[in-house]
């Protein structure tokens, strides 16, 4: 109800308030700060220029940081769209898979998905709308610029909303109803609106931020002369894209698994825990299939990043922002660990695995190798008697490992290693039986070698040999080679694998508690990470609300330090968790039922 | 309920490992605050001033260093741009309209793609495109007055006779990089700050990195001093490696403390 109330409020905030005619917020803003600019906002055609504002322009409320409520009001609004754009599409490929295989297990596991997220769509539409409040009290003149560019885009935004809001409520409430044959094709048609929508939805707001990021349709003057569609299909817009929708996935992904591994830490019948199991497992592997192409999804974005504006580029990588990466990588490095020994607990699920076991420690080492490289700054931060003691800035031998073709190399094999954990972890009950299968996994062997040593030779050439504006040229092949050493393997493991013998058979539910541990650091840490890029992807705008275009003259324009955006990305991550905490509760309490003895008439009587 | 407990702590102490290490694992950088608005009247001021202005601006509003640096090289250096202006301009590859040193630095500005050094063209452009943007415009928008300070520090730096004229007949509204923190008041606090010590013996110091600076006053005059300071690689006494020292202390210090920190070694017999 509340997102459909939140819809109703976006739609009478486009019609009424958006566009030019908005009444002015009694702040002080001068006349000369819209001499060209709001005065100007009526047509595209006439141009629409940025207004020129001062501290006074910002309205203040005594006690309260705007930035620091629009900022966590935001982190929190996309953590919960994250997370109820991701769910849908995963629900909709389970109940796919359930249809087709006919195998109910799916089916009843999309609905249970499904059910936790209900409760975070309400969640999500208040918080959008505590959101746009925000922004009109605190940041009224920056919400009135882009709302005169995109008041079309954000009519159709709410109206979408309905649209969505309509199709989730079909498609949860009429699960059960919506069954077998024709009705179930109803219903995962149901799903697809709903996923179409919710896309739609996460695109326009997108087109909305990558505006601010790397506006189009600005003359030489700075003056907006395009039309919406110039101004949403920006330089940012597709990277962003591309880069959200891979990242809810994998985040949607880790939130259910924590919810699976909570369940299944509480449960105290065998079925329970292993019903928990194969959920947290489904979560886990649906993370780890949409974190692997994700750090190049990343890649891909600072690379447009780069081509838009250099000096953007450098701001965000080797400017103010650098160690920030190095936080990143310690985040990264614990989600592909943490996501990698859950898999390694797995294996006890079955006696077969037992033949694996001694490569896990390799596999370990590697991916703890590759994240130290990851982890290595270029320059180092000394006292006078550490440099003295080092002999310079960088260090002789780690310092080459601090510059990025390391860690594309390092990032590569770490990705190439998680990929081989989970063929392992696959294959550990099961013996091939086609006559073809030791040629196959000599050719796997060869795959897997040949894709490490080309990653390496790339990163060793560019990165050493070759002038520094070449050196992250290797990034591009190197995926590549990643990607289709996955891809060739897996095709050729299914293969293999048809028909294959169990050794021993895989036991839901024998899995140590501490992988159920795993399971919620990867949350844990794909939260706070969120929240960490977040703050980067806003703050490498520096001191402007539109870049190049609309300046931030407000009071609180500088850009924090990263120890004091940890502390507000913390704070927002654990106010982020309760909530959660209260979904969850609340999808298991509607299932609760309290008899009253003698409360009621009948009863009494 | 033990379970709850046990989750909620093992989330809080991840959540708090994070924020220990972004506070005290890494080093917190305060960002230079937003430049600050402020009025020049360039009817006032003196060739020196506008090359001192320029310098400014090339190393802060402007932000050319970024690119044009020996650490990041990503772009040609510029301390000879003005000698290698003449080449350019006579280049067949060369697509503008300017006809000497000071209208071709200020073409590169406006229209970097005039010229393009090889091998820092964007990708795929074959050296024809450049990727540096045309910064009277965008984040940078550097004024025509802002603009030719920089040729004429450019000028400056490579040794050559200033021929820009300072703009007389407007009063642009300019913006200056403004700064986080006080100048330091002495050449010796500003030597601890910066941290010569760690590699050169001087003031109470034993650094063993550089040369020994006891007595270096004896040895070299200011301008070797200073230019040591701003541009290391430019000469290396022997015995010792380039790319040892920072090349950064010219945006780093201000202009007093690097005349402190000259007079002081100047003064060291």
């Amino acid at each position: 109800m509340a997102r459909l109330l939140g819809g109703l409020l976006l739609v009478v905030l486009a019609v009424t308030l958006l566009p030019g005619d908005w009444p002015a917020v009694d702040s002080g803003l001068t006349q000369s700060a819209f001499a060209q600019g709001a005065a100007k906002t009526e047509t595209a055609t006439a141009g629409i220029a940025a207004p020129k504002l001062t501290p006074d322009d910002y309205p203040r409320i005594a006690g309260v940081n705007g930035r620091i409520v629009v900022w966590l009001v935001a982190q929190l609004h996309l953590w919960f769209a994250a997370f109820v754009l991701a769910v849908p599409i995963f629900v909709f490929i389970i109940e796919a898979i359930g249809m087709s295989t006919r195998d109910k297990r799916y089916d009843d596991m999309a609905y249970e998905f499904i059910k936790i997220s209900i409760a975070a769509y309400s969640l999500t539409a208040i918080l959008g709308g505590f959101l746009v409040f925000s922004l009109i009290i605190f940041y009224p003149h920056v919400i009135q610029y882009l709302g005169a560019i995109f008041k079309d885009t954000m009519f159709y935004y709410a109206l979408l909303f309905f649209l969505e809001s309509a199709a989730l409520y079909l498609y949860y409430y009429g699960w059960q109803w919506l069954q077998g044959g024709f009705r179930k094709w109803v219903h995962l048609t149901l799903g697809l609106v709903l996923n179409a929508a919710g896309t739609m939805l996460m695109f326009l707001a997108n087109g909305w931020l990558t505006f601010m990021m790397s506006p189009a349709g600005i003359d030489p003057g700075g003056i907006f002369t395009g039309d919406v569609w110039t101004a949403l299909h920006n330089h940012l817009w597709n990277p962003i894209n591309i880069h959200r929708m891979v990242a809810n996935v994998a985040y949607g992904g880790s939130i259910v698994g924590a919810y699976a591994a909570f369940k299944f830490l509480a449960a105290t019948r065998a079925e329970e825990r292993a019903h928990y199991d194969w959920m947290g497992y489904t979560a886990n592997f649906i993370a780890i299939s949409a974190l692997l192409p994700l750090p190049f999804a990343g890649y891909y974005l600072a690379a447009e990043i780069y081509a838009y504006s250099q000096q953007m580029g450098i701001t965000l990588m080797g400017g103010i922002f650098a160690w920030l990466f190095i936080i990143q990588a310690v985040l990264i490095g614990t989600l592909f660990l943490s996501a990698n020994y859950y898999l390694w607990c797995g294996m006890a699920r079955s006696e077969g695995a037992a033949r694996y076991n001694r490569y896990i420690k390799y596999l370990a080492f590697v991916i703890v190798a590759a994240f130290l490289v990851w982890f290595t700054p270029h320059t180092l931060v000394l006292t006078n008697e550490e440099l003295k003691a080092l002999g310079g800035p960088y260090h002789k031998y780690l310092g080459p490992l601090g510059i990025m073709p390391a860690k594309n190399t390092a990032v590569n094999v770490m990705i190439l290693f998680t990929a081989l954990s989970f063929l392992i972890y696959r294959r550990a009950n099961r013996i091939a039986m086609v006559g073809w299968a030791k040629a196959g996994n000599a050719v796997q062997v060869a795959l897997f070698s040949a894709g490490i040593a080309n990653i390496f030779f790339l990163g060793i050439y560019h990165g050493y040999f070759t002038n520094t504006v070449y050196k992250v040229a290797s990034s591009i092949p190197q995926v590549i080679t990643t990607l289709v050493v996955i891809a060739a393997s897996i095709v050729i493991d299914a293969m293999m694998y048809r028909g294959a013998k169990e050794v021993a058979p895989l036991r839901w539910g024998r899995v140590p508690e501490r992988a159920q541990y795993a399971l919620f650091l990867l949350a844990v840490a794909f939260t706070w990470l969120m929240g960490l890029m977040g703050y980067i992807r806003s703050g490498i705008r520096q001191h402007w609300h539109v870049v190049g275009v609309f300046r931030d003259n407000s009071p609180d324009a500088f850009t924090p330090t990263l120890g004091y955006a940890a502390n507000v990305v913390s704070v927002g991550t654990i106010i982020f968790m309760a909530m959660v905490i209260f979904v969850f509760w609340l999808s298991q309490v509607s299932a609760v039922k309290t008899t009253p003895a003698g409360f009621w008439k009948e009863q009494a009587s | 309920m033990r379970n709850f407990a046990a989750v909620l702590l093992f989330s809080l102490v991840t959540i708090g490992f994070f924020t220990w290490f972004s506070n005290f694992g890494i080093p917190q950088v305060d960002p230079a605050p937003p430049p600050k608005e402020e009025k020049l009247d360039l009817g006032a001021m003196t060739m020196e001033q506008f090359t001192a202005l320029g310098e400014r601006v090339y190393k802060g509003k402007g932000t050319c260093t970024l690119c044009h640096s020996a650490l990041g090289g990503r772009a040609p250096l510029l301390q000879e741009a003005g000698a290698i202006s003449k080449e350019r301009l006579a280049d067949e590859r060369y697509k503008g309209e300017a006809e000497d040193m000071a209208g071709y630095l200020y073409e590169s500005m406006v229209k970097p793609s005039a010229f393009v050094v090889e091998g820092f063209g964007k990708a795929g452009s074959s050296d024809t495109v450049s990727p540096m943007p045309d910064v009277s415009g965008g984040s940078v928008g550097l004024s025509d007055a802002e603009m030719k300070s920089v040729v004429a520090y450019l000028q400056k730096l490579g040794g050559y006779e200033i021929t820009v004229e300072i703009p007389k007949d407007a009063v642009p509204e300019t913006e200056e990089e403004a700064t986080s923190r006080a100048p330091f008041k002495t050449a010796e606090a500003a030597i601890a700050e910066f941290a010569c010590g760690a590699c050169h013996k001087v003031a109470g110091e034993e650094g063993e990195v550089g040369p020994d600076l006891r007595k270096i006053g004896r040895l070299r005059d200011r301008s070797y001093l200073r230019r040591s300071i701003l541009d290391p690689n430019a000469e290396i006494s022997k015995g010792f490696e380039k790319d040892q020292m920072p090349a950064d202390y010219g945006e780093q210090m201000y202009a007093k403390e690097l005349e402190m920190i000259v007079e002081y070694l100047a003064a060291l017999k």
